[in-house]
């Protein structure tokens, strides 16, 4: 098992987001996450990257090691690797140089050379191909000035070139136009392996056109409510959230695993 | 005794920087011009006079010399250091590959200095040689009277200079290569060894239609107190352009309190580049007096205090022409318990019309107890001015560094990218790149974690 959490309960402010979670992920399989705003989606992937702010209890096990003990950078290192709704912006550092510099970091952490100059220039050059990113894009500041669909191309460009065993896409789709959306969605989809897991966060069907689940889950009120196939979307699509929101705040749980 | 004598034996605690002045007085006795032997006695007086600023000073509100007045400071006297071998010096200050004059404890050492690589007609050289072969000429530039702002340090240097660097640039020549003025103290080497001050006084006159560049480099050999109470002084001419650095390194137990005294005629332009890292306590005050029409001036400026740092950096920029353009960018870094200052002033003079001047102070605190105060101030008298400024003061943005580590950045190198980024824009202001190489090693090794984020 690559992922598996078990009551995961996070709060901050001592107020509680995340209510008793449980996931399991499996290498080479792609999970959406799906649900309404504030049932806790995007806690659930800051938490899993490594966020400071909130208080944590609960089990995550990452490739059988305790994940919730590891920094952020720690986590990276073992391949963990968040793709940000909201990417930071970082002035005064060149795009190219700070993804070298992450990788770098993380292969001499790794144990592994570093890569040079010309190295690491080439591999970019492969990768960005991927996100139909050009050279421009390396030369400007770190989602300096960047469009919502630049952000999130330069989120994907990096999974590509630092390659991580367990991705977390956190909303990518929000704020892309069609054609961003599947320039993005190519690129993931080109990253799609046995050996990597992708938990894909999105409020919307509409990505999963594009990559297309092994497992559906519905978030509500900071618990996994309901899981499925690729056909738990449509029906959502369809139906909406509502019935999840009312049941959870009802205590009724009845639904959960009854249908999948 | 002498009302002057006087007034020295009552001032206790002033003793030790007073006292020097006798010794320096009987000893350059019979070898200095009149005029000079007058006018170092008359600022000399004004010291005495006047004291030493405090609290009560607004210029000097945050800086209180108390700590340096306390010390029992021997002046300087000049002296071989045999703890210098060229190799230190670049060290110390780096190679910049020109002209190099170096002094030590203020005094010109020429075993230590080289001056090769330069135009015709171009002089370079120690004060005191200036002043020996040339000494009438330059009455009227070094015996100009105080104004009112002058305070105690600054007419203490007038009265016991002996020595600093004094460069010339004949009319339209262009000196390629910076020159490099390399000011070591080196207490060890003093006679009698112990706390020592220095007042190194330096001119630069730059020609109508010369180029040049000037860097200033004051560094320590080790961690000994001492005090640089330096004077730097430069005329620009018609059309003249002067490019200036002055990087502050001295020893982290040392105090260094200096003037960079600017006045620019017509269609000239200047630019001053300081980077202030050494000292216990440091003041580096610059004024520019923009003289004539259609002058531009650009003041850079960084300072990075750590530990137990205090750092002032009062700058004026005087508009008294019309049509003249300021600009000026100060950063500050600042961590542990450490002070800044950044007091900028910037005056318009009736009749300065066209006057264009931008003002801008920006600063990142890296602890919680660094403190700075930052005080922009504008003083506009005349009509159809465009003047701008700010100031800011905040810290690491966390979601970066957050961020960051998620891509696999520990988190002190992290901090690093982030304080350097912030730092970079000041040092690729920097364009003598031996210069620009030098600084960025001394910025990396004052980062947190040593710069480890910054090496790609």
């Amino acid at each position: 098992m690559m992922l598996q959490i078990r009551n995961l309960r996070a709060s901050v402010g001592g107020k509680e987001i995340l209510r008793g979670l449980d996931l399991d992920v499996r290498a080479g399989e792609v999970h959406a996450i799906m649900g309404p705003n504030g049932s806790g989606k995007s806690t659930l992937a800051q938490v899993l990257a490594g966020r400071e702010t909130y208080d944590v209890t609960g089990e995550v096990l990452y490739e059988g090691r305790n994940l919730l003990v590891m920094s952020p950078e720690q986590r990276a290192v073992e391949g963990v690797f968040l793709a940000f709704q909201y990417p930071v912006e970082i002035p005064g550092v060149g795009n190219l140089y700070f993804i070298r510099t992450a990788l770098n970091m993380m292969r001499k952490q790794r144990g592994l050379e570093e890569l040079d100059a010309m190295d690491f220039l080439a591999l970019a050059k492969e990768r960005m191909k991927l996100v139909e990113m050009d050279q421009s894009f390396m030369n400007r500041t770190v989602n300096g000035g960047f469009s919502g669909g630049e952000t999130k191309r330069n989120e994907i460009l990096q999974m590509a070139v630092l390659e991580p065993k367990l991705a977390i896409l956190d909303e990518t789709d929000s704020g892309l136009d069609i054609d961003a959306l599947r320039i993005v969605a190519s690129g993931v989809n080109a990253l799609r392996s046995k050996e990597r897991a992708l938990v894909v966060i999105t409020h919307y069907q509409r990505l999963l056109n594009y990559i297309v689940p092994d497992r559906v889950h519905v978030m509500a009120n900071g618990r996994i409510v309901r899981s499925g196939d690729k056909h738990l979307a449509l029906e959502l699509e369809k139906n909406g959230y509502a019935d999840f929101e009312q049941d959870t705040a009802g205590g009724a749980f009845s639904l959960v695993g009854a249908m999948s | 005794m002498s009302s002057l004598a006087k007034l020295v034996v009552a001032g206790t605690t002033e003793n030790a920087l007073l006292q020097g002045f006798s010794r320096l007085e009987s000893r350059r006795n019979g070898h200095d011009p009149v005029w000079l032997n007058a006018f170092r006695r008359a600022a000399f007086q004004r010291v005495a006079e006047r004291g030493f600023p405090t609290a009560r000073d607004e210029a000097w509100k945050y800086t209180h010399v108390g700590r340096i007045l306390d010390v029992a400071f021997e002046p300087a006297e000049a002296s071989a250091s045999p703890r210098l071998s060229s190799a230190a010096i670049d060290q110390l200050a780096g190679d910049l590959g020109g002209a190099r004059l170096v002094f030590v404890n203020g005094y010109f050492s020429p075993q230590c200095s080289s001056l090769n690589k330069l135009p015709q007609g171009v002089k370079v050289e120690s004060l005191a040689s200036a002043l020996a072969e040339e000494g009438e000429s330059l009455e009227a530039l070094l015996s100009r009277p105080f104004g009112e702002q002058t305070h105690a340090f600054t007419a203490l240097n007038a009265a016991c200079a002996e020595d600093g660097a004094f460069v010339q640039i004949p009319a339209n020549t262009v000196v390629e290569e910076p020159i490099h003025l390399v000011f070591l103290s080196d207490p060890g080497a003093a006679f009698p060894a112990g706390p020592v001050v220095s007042h190194p006084r330096s001119l630069v006159l730059a020609g109508p239609g010369s180029q040049v560049t000037i860097v200033e480099t004051y560094a320590g050999i080790q961690d000994e107190v001492y005090l640089t109470n330096a004077v730097t002084e430069v005329v620009l001419e018609e059309g003249a352009a002067v490019e200036h650095y002055k990087v502050q390194n001295e020893t982290a137990t040392a105090f260094h309190i200096a003037l960079l005294d600017v006045r620019q005629e017509r269609d000239t332009q200047f630019t001053t580049h300081s980077v202030a890292l050494g000292s216990l306590l440091a003041r580096h005050e610059v004024t520019v007096r923009l003289h004539g029409p259609g002058a531009k001036t650009t003041l850079n400026g960084l300072y990075m205090p750590q530990n137990e740092q205090h750092l002032d950096n009062p700058t004026t920029i005087d508009h008294v022409a019309p049509e003249c353009t300021s600009r000026e960018l100060y950063k500050g870094v600042l961590d542990g318990r450490a002070r800044g200052v950044f007091d900028g002033r910037i005056i318009v003079r009736p009749g300065a019309m066209k006057t264009d001047s931008s003002q801008s102070n920006k600063n990142l605190l890296l602890s919680e107890s660094a403190r700075v105060n930052s005080r922009p101030q504008l003083e506009i008298l005349a009509d159809d001015v465009k003047c701008a400024h700010g100031s800011t003061v905040g810290q690491l943005n966390e979601e970066a560094v957050f961020y960051l580590r998620t891509r696999g950045i520990p988190q002190l190198a992290a901090r690093d990218l982030l304080t350097n980024a912030f730092v970079g824009e000041m040092l690729e202001l920097i364009r003598v790149r031996p210069l620009r190489s030098h600084v960025e090693k001394l910025v990396a090794l004052r980062l947190p974690a040593g710069g480890v984020g910054v090496a790609a």
